[in-house]
């Protein structure tokens, strides 16, 4: 064996595209896990279509993964990948126009047959004709020799050819040094009870490596050392797992058991299915006939001191809205998930949008004013969906927590915080009376805690707390229905003060110069691609400033004075400018906004000229 | 003593007291608000009445309703209690009743409220079988919105929005009932306390979904609906008393029956005396004979309507299936750990 030249780099991003049923979500995890525990930063992006099997070999059939991955901290999934794994001339034709010239096409030929050309309209095989020139193609019959490692199983050609993804990993797992042991140790367990097809794929992961290794083919490989991060213990993590992990830790630390009331939605669902798994910690999980019955059932069980928690996506939210309201009317903590995509109506289930702010700061009849916290990355949603329990319980309110497909989907390294520094919430349940005094003694449910206008909650079982509450509009203090002109405007201006005076961190801003004149504003998922932008722009010479809001209602009290420091405020979204529209009312500011509404994250890149271009006006 | 001794599962581990109650410590200081002669007097009246012999501690009940006139009936009552949106209380109840088992739940709802906006979550809390009392209150009209017909409504009605008679055909809430999997439907009228009173012992002490239908008559929008069925002079010719065990007869000397025709497999009427009279059986595992009965009463006149318990059988509650798992989790598993929970099994260390 030759000793193989090793070229070190300083970031890579790879792109695995197939069918969908070629099982390129478990190579791009399995890769991603391996690069994980490398200790390389990294950040994915899943794409996929809404279709579980779309016809074989079509171009909406395709289904991808992308890996960014870096020996320094990186923001986002990467543009556009250096290598692109195409099993299929379908998944070639769909993901080569983001491939820049100069990149690895790594393509399995066994698919590229005349029928499956034609199907998605290659005249001339492009492994052939010549149209591939400028790039550094590998045309390699993976299925073929993923068939001839596995010939001692004696499993069917279909069988045997499934694994050729594990061949594919096998292969990229050499070219950048990642260890397979840990892939094989998860197919052990995977395929723990079905031996033959667990030792194919081990079989398969391990020719892929060995082939890399041996051929010709493949006259280097690549290094790319572990990035400096902080030090401690860390795990790569989902959005919808973060998400799912910190509402079991929000009812651990209220010692209010959780209740999920939910109803199936791409891309939510998996947080039903991860919090469904834990039923040891205490939690119930109703699979509810619709989204207003799961918000119902998550209201009722609030009502009774769970901690209630409802998880859908825009369209269930539409759903949602009315018991919103009513949560918003009998001052119940209750936790909205809404994993955003792409709109309106069915939209684009399986990509990612941020085009549901409006509606959940409006999205109600009346004054209903509900309090907004959104993730940054995959990991914050741990965070967030504490902070989102914690103004629930603390103020006696519902709250959205705007997540996204990018952040459901998309994942990162997480520094695994130490359950004993977590936040505890406290619910604090009324147990006494609380007007009159004596024998006129009486709980009323509507009197307020002076600094943050919770009202007083009791539970059903507190003895002598005995009350009743409803979406009629309630008097001050008793809380008996009101029909009262001047009642009715005190309380509505009272829950709106309630959730203004919420208390979120300031806004901090990043502007390392300190000479910045444009401030580039996110929201939400963008923080990546925002940061990278800003970092483009930044090397090539730009003052360029950067803040993120994690909290939309209320914003931090210091919001206003951030905007207006700066000339000019961009605002990239991926909507038709929401927040850009909010802030300009609320701040009159002349925010700009950059709008994308394309199912997938911004580029860091053309975010990069965009920040440019307003900042070279200044 | 606990609810269980008394015969009432359905409210086992609901805490009971020792502590006499009488109707007033079940009345709120709430004005009622109900017109002047609405049937929803006499089932608060009668609910008050009732509830002392369950000897619960009033904190552990709570009354959950939508909207309606008769969902104004939670103010009421001087328990916990929910006044909803419209259609919802079902759904809402079941996440109250699951989450905390130490409670006696009840839902008020309308007829257009259960029926109609909130069709879908009846039928569904039904099917799941979560322990809670559901009281229909029927007045085959909407009341709060003054008047228009309601899924229930008889074909041709005439109100403010049928002006030429409502064209579609109602619903039987209990055939509704019980062909959504309900494991205890009864049907019950305003004005008979006693029926009432009796027909609520039962759904209380039945432990999963009951769901009790209550003929009210709303004076304002639809006055005299069920008088067929409350008049001396008509009753007995057209009423159906069901009786768990005893023949299905009716008529003022029990001079008419009911028995199966073999040619159709329905029922049909027949003489009193007939041999051939059946016998009600409510705890019947196969629901076709309480359908066939539901199926008797005509929609539009009410001729032939059976009052009584359809239907009473077990079936284990959502609710306790789903703490059953939770306990399972718990025992096979041991408690959750959070640290290891989060950490999972692929991490690494940067020192
Ligand atoms: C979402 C919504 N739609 C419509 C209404 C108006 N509404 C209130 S009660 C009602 C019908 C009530 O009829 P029913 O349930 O039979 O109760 P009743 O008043 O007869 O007791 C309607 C349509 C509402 N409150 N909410
Ligand atoms: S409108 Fe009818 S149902 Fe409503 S309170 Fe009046 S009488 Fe009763
Ligand atoms: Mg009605």
């Amino acid at each position: 064996m030759t000793a193989k030249q090793v070229r070190e780099l300083d970031r890579v991003v790879i792109r695995f595209a197939g069918d969908s049923g070629d099982g390129m979500q478990l190579t791009g995890d399995r890769f991603t896990a391996e690069t994980a525990s490398f200790g390389n930063d990294l950040s994915t992006l899943p794409n996929f279509p809404a279709e579980i099997r779309a016809p074989a070999g079509t171009l909406p059939g395709v289904s991808s993964f992308q890996l960014h991955f870096a020996d320094h901290d990186i923001l986002t999934p990467g543009d556009a990948p250096d290598v692109l794994v195409a099993m299929n001339p379908a998944a070639l034709k769909a993901n080569l126009p983001d491939v820049p010239k100069g990149a690895i096409l790594i393509v399995d030929t066994a698919e590229f047959t005349p029928r499956a050309l034609k199907k998605v309209g290659y005249a001339t095989s492009p492994l052939d004709d010549g149209s591939l020139n400028s790039y550094q193609v590998h045309a390699l019959d993976l299925t073929g020799m993923t068939m001839t490692a596995l010939e001692p199983f004696g499993l069917s050609r279909k069988e045997a050819s499934r694994s050729k993804n594990m061949f594919a990993l096998g292969l990229l797992s050499w070219m950048y040094g990642r260890s397979i042991d840990g892939t094989v140790r998860f197919l052990q367990s995977k395929f723990a009870t079905k031996a033959d097809i667990r030792d194919a794929n081990i079989t398969a992961v391990k020719a892929g490596w060995n082939y890399g290794e041996t051929t010709e083919d493949f006259a280097v490989s690549y290094e790319v050392k572990p990035a400096p991060m902080p030090s401690g213990r860390y795990r790569n993590i989902t959005g919808n797992l973060a998400l799912s992990y910190g509402l079991v830790a929000a009812a651990k630390q209220s010692g209010m058991p959780l209740f999920l009331g939910s109803y199936p939605i791409t891309p939510a669902s998996d947080i039903l299915h991860e919090i469904s798994k834990h039923k040891r910690f205490g939690v119930r999980t109703f699979q509810a006939e619709d989204e207003i019955a799961g918000v119902g059932a998550a209201l009722g069980a609030s009502f009774g001191g769970s901690l209630g928690v409802t998880t859908t996506s825009g369209p269930g939210v539409a759903l949602k809205s009315e018991t919103v309201g009513l949560a918003v009317s009998l001052e119940l903590p209750l936790i909205i998930v809404d994993v955003q995509r792409g709109g309106p109506s069915t939209g684009l289930p399986t990509k990612t949008e941020q085009a549901d702010l409006l509606q959940a700061m409006y999205g109600r009849n009346g004054e209903a004013p509900v309090p907004i916290i959104a993730p940054a990355s995959p990991a914050d949603c741990f965070d967030a969906a504490l902070e989102a329990a914690r103004i629930a319980v603390t103020y006696r309110t519902p709250v959205f927590l705007l997540s996204d497909g990018y952040l459901a989907n998309g994942s990162e390294p997480w520094a695994i915080p130490d359950v004993e520094s977590l936040p505890t919430i406290e619910p604090d349940f009324a147990t006494e009376k609380n007007h009159g005094s004596g024998d006129d003694a009486e709980f009323w449910p509507y009197i307020r805690d002076p600094q943050t206008l919770a009202r007083a909650w009791a539970v059903p079982g507190t003895a002598g707390l005995e009350h009743r509450i409803g979406g009629l509009e309630k008097a001050d203090g008793s809380g008996n229905i009101s029909y009262d002109p001047t009642n009715h405007d005190y309380m509505v201006r009272t829950r709106q003060a309630k959730v203004d005076g919420i208390e979120v961190p300031d806004l901090e801003v990043d502007d390392p110069s300190g000479d910045a004149r444009l401030l580039v504003l996110g929201w939400g998922s963008t923080y990546g691609p925002i940061g990278a932008a800003v970092r483009r722009a930044r090397s090539a010479g730009h003052a360029v400033a950067q803040a993120h809001l994690r909290y939309l209602n209320p914003l931090p009290a210091n919001t206003g004075d951030v905007l207006r420091r700066y000339e000019r405020v961009l605002l990239p979204e991926m909507n038709l400018g929401q927040l850009a529209m909010l802030l300009r009312a609320r701040y009159l500011v002349d925010v700009i906004g950059h709008n994308q509404v394309r199912g997938l994250p911004f580029k860091a890149e053309e975010l990069a000229e965009v920040i440019m271009k307003e900042d070279d006006q200044l | 003593m606990t609810a269980t001794d008394l015969g009432m599962p359905g409210l086992a581990g609901v805490p009971t007291t020792d502590v006499a109650q009488n109707k007033k410590d079940f009345t709120s200081d709430q004005e009622v608000r109900w017109c002047p002669g609405c049937g929803d007097y006499a089932v608060l009246a009668s609910v008050q009445g009732f509830l002392p012999e369950l000897g619960l501690k009033r904190e552990n009940i709570v009354f959950v309703s939508g909207i309606g006139c008769s969902s104004r009936f939670p103010y009421y009552m001087d328990t916990f209690g929910m006044h909803s949106i419209h259609g919802r209380a079902p759904a809402i109840a079941t996440g109250l009743a699951t989450s905390r088992p130490d409670l006696s739940v009840w839902v008020v709802t309308g007829d257009g409220d259960a029926l109609s906006i909130g069709g879908n979550h009846l039928i569904h809390v039904l099917r799941r079988n979560v322990n809670m009392t559901i009281l229909l209150f029927n007045n085959r009209i909407y009341g709060l919105t003054k008047g228009q017909y309601s899924p229930t409504s008889e074909q041709g009605k005439i109100t403010k929005s049928t002006p030429m008679g409502s064209l579609d055909a109602p619903f039987n809430p209990v055939s509704l009932a019980l062909g959504a999997e309900a494991t205890f439907v009864a049907r019950t009228i305003d004005s008979d306390r006693a029926h009432l009173t009796s027909v609520l012992r039962a759904a209380a002490a039945h432990r999963g979904t009951s769901l009790v239908e209550i003929y009210q008559n709303c004076n304002i929008f639809n006055d005299g609906a069920f008088e067929i069925l409350k008049n001396r002079d008509t009753r007995d010719e057209v009423m159906i008393r069901l009786e768990h065990g005893e023949p299905v007869r009716f008529g003022a000397n029990n001079e008419h029956g009911i028995r199966r025709n073999p040619a159709t497999s329905g029922l049909e009427i027949c003489s009193g005396d007939d041999p051939n009279v059946i016998v009600h059986d409510a705890q019947a595992a196969d629901p076709s004979r309480a359908f066939a009965l539901s199926r008797l009463a005509d929609p539009g006149t009410l001729a032939r309507t059976p009052i009584g318990i359809f239907r009473q059988v077990e079936r284990p509650t959502y609710g306790d299936l789903v703490n059953e798992q939770v306990d399972q989790a718990v025992d096979n598993q041991g408690a959750g750990d959070l640290a290891a929970l989060i950490t999972g099994n692929d991490t690494w260390t940067v020192e």
